[in-house]
């Protein structure tokens, strides 16, 4: 698990590396390269080692004591897990979800909350807290909360006469309830990378479009969404990847549960691990981190290639 | 436009700054316990680790005490650890990373084959308790190797139903044998207004005991199940006795014989159910009666026990855990440790430590050294247990008597109970999963 964790914030890391570059080559930076040994050594030792390490027990029956090679069995085992396939399917239900609605919602909240409203400062304060709070912890309260009998969110239901459902014991609901407590809980990070991205709009634009005599829809169409593209490519990039491997949440409220229903491929792989099947969990994790990469490398690269023509 | 050079570096060093922060709570370790320091000079203090219910802390409490006072000079710490699949990983985790309790329980049988004893836990043939044992929990407490490696703690118990005589007696009913009497009974429960059987979906582990407790039935229809089974020449799927289990969580589903909070319920709100009455019957382990006082004090005599019915009501009888618990010594432990956590395993094996431990658990079968007597008192689903062992109607659950049981049986049931697959699917889908435990077992016949 650790590796795949360590080669996904790598990928998330790279248009913020690659762009810290670009101007290195531009004026020599004020360090020395010396400088760069002991993050290098640190990088090698807890993030690479494991990775490549984790490539070969992948092929490998492995019980932590002693490793015997087995090929591409475990592979195998893995693409004929049935859970592995509702898995698949439910990562990429739950990252285009709550990617999608972080990019809706976050860009929403950051045009409220960049007009002109009373308490403005007070309530970004407000939006970004959820951000801040434990992930298991908001796990566990949303746990209660959703709970179908006893939960605060289905009495509060009924006493509007309203039989709510099985938000997280429902087999086909669980998976969207997870994602709308991941959406309430990241839409403040989008919304502040969105608001980022509208203030640094030059006003300029607007005062021309004023002239122009472009009512407030055009306004955000022409200008507000085109201009905060680089906000929306961070906001996409970020909550997809996290999307994809998402577990914390996830576990915390349902186990992937019921039955297999809320299963993504990160509780898969914590299952096979779990169970003591450390190579097979350990080519789940492989297989992530290539579905990772297959999915965000070429829409990071698509979305990198639209700002420059802007 | 210098406010768009701005933005872009302001957006990187947002995502850096929330890369670093996602990274960093992603990663961090989650509190193992503490390992145990050496105590004061000529003192030796070791650690005993165990489940958390509120049982197995009361009982392991009273055992560390009355060892305490036997045994002024070492001194016992206790620590707890999850259950389920949750608390087979720590104690993987642990083991291999040498960072175990010096004592710790664990279950025998086929879990404890996966936990390898030959390679990580201590001998006990040598022990003066070793020929005290009940004979199928020293079978089941021995590695590949033959050798013993787990000391009795506690008592066997049988797996069935626990039912509310109240409810039994008011409504006229007889104890079912077969299934079919087993589900006019629930017909007759339903319609007085009470739920017949109870599930608790919220704790996934009790979803299985309709498949695990079945199995005493499944050997009745086919004597070597176990064998064949391991050999990976019988499946599930396809021995209609050994489907059976299934097919009972999905007729049951299907006649809405449920609870209505069963995908969310949790073991306590069963027992509670069970005992109050608001349930008829709660398919699960004869231990966890054991908790009746905490959750619904004053009802432990209005719950009896049976065995899960089969086809036959002469060949009925009760799937039993000789002890789903064995006190291990990890082979990381020397010197004083190990001989304070051999002096403690010796202690929990007499009379003295088994008395201890009914006072923080009552027991609710017999107990798994010679050496101790069950109480004049016990509870009715101890004599209701016991009942089945003196009549000889009772033989070990199937991970007693085979090294494989799949690690997902307990979401494959409530996929049956909620209705997402068929009986016959969720078994093949069983047999899938045992098939994946036996190749990583390396077993022969799998490949």
């Amino acid at each position: 698990m650790a590796s795949t964790l360590s080669t996904s914030e790598a990928t998330r890391l790279a248009p913020a590396t690659r762009s810290l570059r670009d101007r290195g080559k531009k004026r020599p930076g004020p360090y020395p390269y010396w400088f760069y040994i002991v993050p290098a050594i640190i990088y090698v030792v807890f993030f690479m080692v494991p990775t490549f390490a984790s490539f070969y027990f992948s092929f490998t029956r492995w019980d932590l004591f002693t490793s015997t090679w087995i090929g591409l069995k475990n592979y195998k085992t893995f693409f004929a897990e049935q859970a592995l396939i509702i898995g698949l399917r439910n990562t990429l239900i739950y990252a285009v979800i709550t990617s999608g609605l972080k990019v809706v919602l976050g860009m929403a909240l950051a045009l409220l909350l960049t007009s002109k409203i009373i308490a403005r400062g007070y309530l970004r304060s407000v939006v970004f807290f959820p951000v801040l709070v434990s992930t298991i912890g908001i796990g566990l309260t949303f746990t209660v909360l959703m709970d179908p009998e006893r939960g605060l969110i289905n009495q509060a239901l009924g006493v509007v006469g309203i039989n709510g459902p099985g938000w997280l014991t429902n087999p086909d609901l669980a998976l969207f309830s997870i994602a709308l407590v991941d959406v309430w809980k990241g839409v403040g990070l989008a919304t502040v990378i969105y608001i980022a991205g509208l203030v640094s709009i030059p006003q300029e634009y607007y005062e021309a479009a004023e002239v122009d005599g472009a009512g407030r829809w055009k306004v955000f169409r022409n200008i507000m969404l085109p201009l905060a593209r680089p906000a929306t490519a961070t906001v996409i990039t970020l909550s997809l990847i996290g999307g994809l491997r998402s577990f914390d949440l996830i576990w915390a409220m349902t186990k992937g549960g019921p039955g297999f229903a809320s299963d993504v491929i990160a509780s898969v792989i914590y299952k096979q691990y779990q169970a003591g099947f450390y190579g097979l969990s350990t080519a789940g994790s492989v297989v992530l981190f290539l579905v990772v990469t297959i999915i965000v490398v070429p829409l990071t690269w698509w979305l990198n290639r639209g700002e420059e023509v802007t | 436009m210098r406010f768009t050079k701005k933005a872009g570096r302001g957006t990187a060093l947002m995502a850096l700054a929330a890369a670093t922060t996602m990274f960093a709570a992603g990663c961090s370790a989650g509190s193992l316990g503490s390992s145990s320091g050496g105590g004061s000079a000529g003192a030796t203090t070791i650690t005993f680790l165990t489940g958390a219910t509120d049982t197995d802390v009361a009982s392991a409490k009273a055992v560390i005490d009355a060892f305490q006072a036997a045994n002024p000079n070492i001194t016992i710490k206790h620590d707890t650890r999850p259950a389920g699949s949750e608390g087979d990983n720590l104690v993987k985790t642990r083991l291999a990373t040498g960072d175990m309790a010096e004592v710790f329980i664990y279950n025998n049988g086929s879990l404890l084959q996966a936990i390898k004893p030959e390679q990580n836990l201590t001998p006990l043939d040598d022990q003066p308790w070793a020929g005290q044992l009940d004979q199928t929990f020293a079978d089941s407490s021995k590695g590949s190797d033959g050798k013993l490696y787990g000391g009795p703690y506690g008592t066997a118990f049988g797996g069935g139903v626990l039912y509310n005589i109240p409810v039994y007696k008011k409504l006229g009913l007889e104890i079912p044998k077969t299934w079919d009497e087993f589900m006019k009974n629930n017909e007759t429960i339903k319609k007085a207004g009470i739920d017949p059987v109870e599930q608790t979906y919220g704790e996934t582990w009790t979803s299985q005991l309709f498949v695990l407790g079945d199995y005493h039935n499944v050997e009745a229809a086919v004597p070597d199940f176990a064998a064949k089974y391991t050999a990976g020449q019988l499946k599930y799927a396809t021995t209609p006795a050994a489907l059976a289990g299934f097919q009972h969580i999905q007729d049951v589903k299907d006649a809405g014989y449920f609870n209505k909070d069963f995908a969310s319920a949790k073991l306590n709100d069963g027992v509670k159910a069970v005992a109050t009455g608001t349930a008829a019957h709660y398919p699960q382990l004869g231990a966890s009666a054991n908790n009746i006082e905490n959750v619904a004090p004053g009802k432990s005599n209005d719950v009896g026990f049976f065995a899960l019915p089969g086809p036959d009501a002469a060949t009925n009888g009760m799937t039993v855990w000789p002890g789903t618990a064995a006190m291990y010594i990890p082979k990381s432990v020397e010197g004083d440790k190990l001989e304070a956590a051999k002096k403690f395993i010796a202690f929990a094996a007499t009379t003295e430590g088994c008395d201890a431990y009914s006072k923080g658990s009552p027991p609710q079968g017999p107990y798994l050294s010679k050496a101790c007597k069950l109480p004049a008192e016990v509870s009715q689903v101890a004599k209701d247990t016991q009942g089945y062992f003196q009549s000889g109607k009772a033989s070990p659950a199937l991970e007693f008597k085979s090294p494989i049981k799949g690690p997902a049986l307990e979401q494959i049931c409530i996929q049956v109970g909620t209705a997402q697959v068929d009986a016959k699917k969720g078994a093949e889908l069983y047999d899938q999963d045992v098939k994946k435990q036996a190749q990583q077992l390396g077993l022969p016949g799998w490949e």
